[in-house]
């Protein structure tokens, strides 16, 4: 808002910034104020906390205020920022504020930056400690129910769907599925090769001190199988899906497509959470198969590379190693740890505010929530099964 | 000369706009007066919006020049563009307020990136734009706590941020409701007498436009460029493009078509 009505004359000299600055002339109670120079903000042209030099600088009091611009050159609101100033100093101290001497469009913008404000409640917390945690359990106890609730909706869900009258179309199951199978094969395989190798590669050390390595098969086969396949690619996809589904759906919360969506009357269960909860429930046993194999293969690897073992002698020490009931116990967590994951996600993501920040916020708990929700059930299911002397 | 006395702020000048193959508009030509208020105008989809992209430097036309005060936009440096574009004030359609920062925030980050000022006096400034728009109280406000009026001018504070000599707004009035509107309209026309500014605005509120903008193009989303230019007063009463008359007169093309059709025929 570089004032042209100042610069009309457009002559060199007005484009050289001048030295801002202003002077007092005081008589009879009165103060003028002499202007000059450029007022150029960007500049540097501007002079916060005036005021008080102005109007408390002796001790007559000062009863109107005028100004002098003549010396003015170009001006911006620096210029405005210090009529400003002044015009609410003057106001305070119930000085008369002439502003006849200054520019039209300088007048017409004091007018505007005075002029009635709207008003903005903000809700601000200045309530007792004891107050706001008794608010934060009743929270923690609304998220609770509220994620029950989402559960069972999800589970009523399935038993509509065993019936086949959800309401979603089958073009969004196949690209979920597409999505938490074959899509995320690459990860799974890596970090499932890497885990069985790792597992292969410290049993090795400790068990060749006895002599023992044959029994690296052992170690690895019921790692692998009975923990470690299930609970990294539970975290792998609580990562990878959790997190994606999250964002997904929080974005759509922003853009008010949900809203539509229950406008319109579609279940939002049906259209959005059931493709992703069916899809990453029935992938995970089948990622967990993959991952038992890759595990096991990366094991191999490392016991062939770095003790004496053939592969046939490591297949057979596996094969007395583990049992049927084992993989059976590694594919269940899966499944469950399949549905925690994408309910998980999708309930989070629906939960979402509708800013940008929101989103990135709903991802991060989505991963979070999911990662730590899988190592629990983990945890509970191991307590289960040590009870039962599995 | 100086560029600062240019009387024309703005040239546009056979300006072909298109997203890979497929063009918007073209043929498009028009000169911004100095301190004037300028309308884009066009029913949906005609090309304002992109339009006002290649102006503020978001989409190259394909051809065709952009001067601003004599000065072409897009055969400068990527520099000198940068430069350029320090004095574009934007109003985005939806404000494009930063969400992860409160409103006082988002009209001061401009100012600490782009100049040397105290943090008293970007305060100042903060509170003085603020206070301009009639937002003063919302400062400490985060932008999803707004209504769609108060993030117009919460949007409207950030451009007038670093003192820019040329505004523009993309659908300044569009989803508001008529009164919050009006204010818009004269907070637009204050500030434009206030500041001297030159301001483009896109839009297709017809109330609005009549109101502020002194002069125009009209964008033909049919035949793929201006058909009309004016400001939307004369575009109103004398223009005879069944589009724009149409358009303006919010009647349907059909019978327009054929009111003309039947009265070359006649």
């Amino acid at each position: 808002m570089k004032h042209r009505h100042a610069q009309a004359s457009g002559n060199i000299q007005a484009r050289i910034d001048r030295a801002h600055g202003w002077t007092l002339h005081r008589e009879n109670g009165q103060v003028v104020v002499v202007i000059s120079g450029d007022w150029i903000a960007r500049a540097g042209g501007m002079s916060v906390g005036a005021v008080d030099h102005i109007f408390d600088h002796d001790a007559d009091k000062v009863e109107k205020i005028s100004f002098d611009i003549t010396g003015t050159g170009r001006w911006d609101s620096g210029l405005i920022a210090f009529l400003w100033e002044l015009r609410s100093g003057a106001a305070v101290r119930g000085v008369v504020f002439d502003d006849a001497a200054l520019p039209a469009s300088a007048r017409r913008l004091l007018a505007l930056a005075t002029a009635e404000e709207t008003s903005v409640t903000v809700s601000s917390d200045h309530s007792s400690l004891s107050r706001q945690l008794g608010r934060w359990a009743i929270g923690l106890g609304t998220t609770l129910f509220g994620a029950t609730e989402f559960f069972g909706d999800v589970l009523l869900g399935s038993m509509v769907g065993l019936r086949g009258q959800l309401k979603m179309r089958a073009v969004d199951l196949r690209d979920c599925v597409l999505d938490a199978g074959s899509l995320a094969l690459p990860i799974v395989t890596i970090v499932n090769f890497l885990v069985g190798g790792i597992l292969a590669f410290v049993g090795a050390v400790q068990l060749s001190r006895f002599g023992a390595e044959i029994f690296v098969a052992n170690l690895v086969g019921i790692a692998v199988v009975r923990e470690m396949a299930a609970v990294m690619t539970g975290i792998v996809m609580a990562g990878r899906t959790g997190g994606a589904y999250a964002a997904h759906i929080a974005t759509m919360q922003s853009n008010e497509e949900i809203d539509a969506l229950k406008v319109i009357g579609i279940p939002v269960r049906d259209y959005l959470v059931m493709p992703r909860v069916l899809a990453l429930t029935a992938m995970m046993p089948l990622l967990y198969l993959y991952g038992c194999a890759i595990g096991i293969l990366g094991g191999l690897t490392v016991a062939v590379g770095m003790l004496d073992l053939t592969p046939t002698a490591f297949f057979e020490q596996i094969r007395l190693a583990i049992s049927g009931s084992q993989f059976l116990f590694g594919f269940g967590k899966s499944i469950v740890f399949g549905a925690l994951v994408a309910i998980v996600g999708c309930r989070i993501g629906l939960q979402a505010g509708r800013s940008a920040a929101d989103v990135g916020r709903a991802a991060t708990s989505a991963v979070v929530v999911g990662i730590v929700g899988v190592i629990a059930v983990d945890a509970v299911f191991a307590i289960c099964a040590n009870a039962v002397g599995f | 000369m100086t560029a600062q006395t240019q009387p024309v702020r703005l040239e546009v000048s056979d300006l072909t706009l298109a997203y890979g193959p497929t063009v918007i508009q073209r043929n498009v030509s028009f000169n911004v007066a100095r301190g004037s208020i300028f309308a884009v105008m066009g029913g949906s989809g005609c090309g304002k919006s992109t339009l006002l992209k290649s102006l503020i430097g978001l989409l190259p036309p394909v051809t065709g020049t952009v001067q601003f005060a004599g000065e072409s936009y897009w055969g400068a440096s990527a520099e000198r563009r940068v430069e350029i574009g320090r004095g574009f004030g934007v109003l985005f359609q939806n404000g494009g307020l930063w969400s992860s920062l409160s409103v006082s925030e988002n009209v001061a980050l401009p100012l600490r990136m782009f100049t040397r000022l105290d943090e008293a006096s970007i305060n100042m400034l903060v509170r003085l734009k603020l206070a301009l728009v009639g937002l003063g109280p919302a400062a400490d406000v985060m932008p999803a706590e707004l209504s769609g009026g108060m993030r117009k001018r919460a949007g409207l504070a950030r451009a007038l941020a670093l003192d820019p000599d040329i505004l523009f707004f993309d659908e300044p009035s569009g989803g508001l409701d008529p009164i919050t509107s009006k204010r818009l309209d004269d907070l637009i026309l204050d500030l434009r007498d206030g500041l001297g500014a030159t301001i483009i605005l896109v839009s297709h509120e017809l109330p609005s436009l009549l109101s502020i903008a002194d002069a125009g193009i009209f964008l033909d989303a049919e035949t793929r460029q201006p058909v009309a230019h004016g400001s939307p007063r004369e575009l109103l009463e004398t223009c005879d493009h069944p589009t724009v008359r149409a358009f303006m007169n919010r009647e349907r093309m059909e019978t327009v078509k054929n009111a003309g059709g039947h009265r070359n025929g006649s």
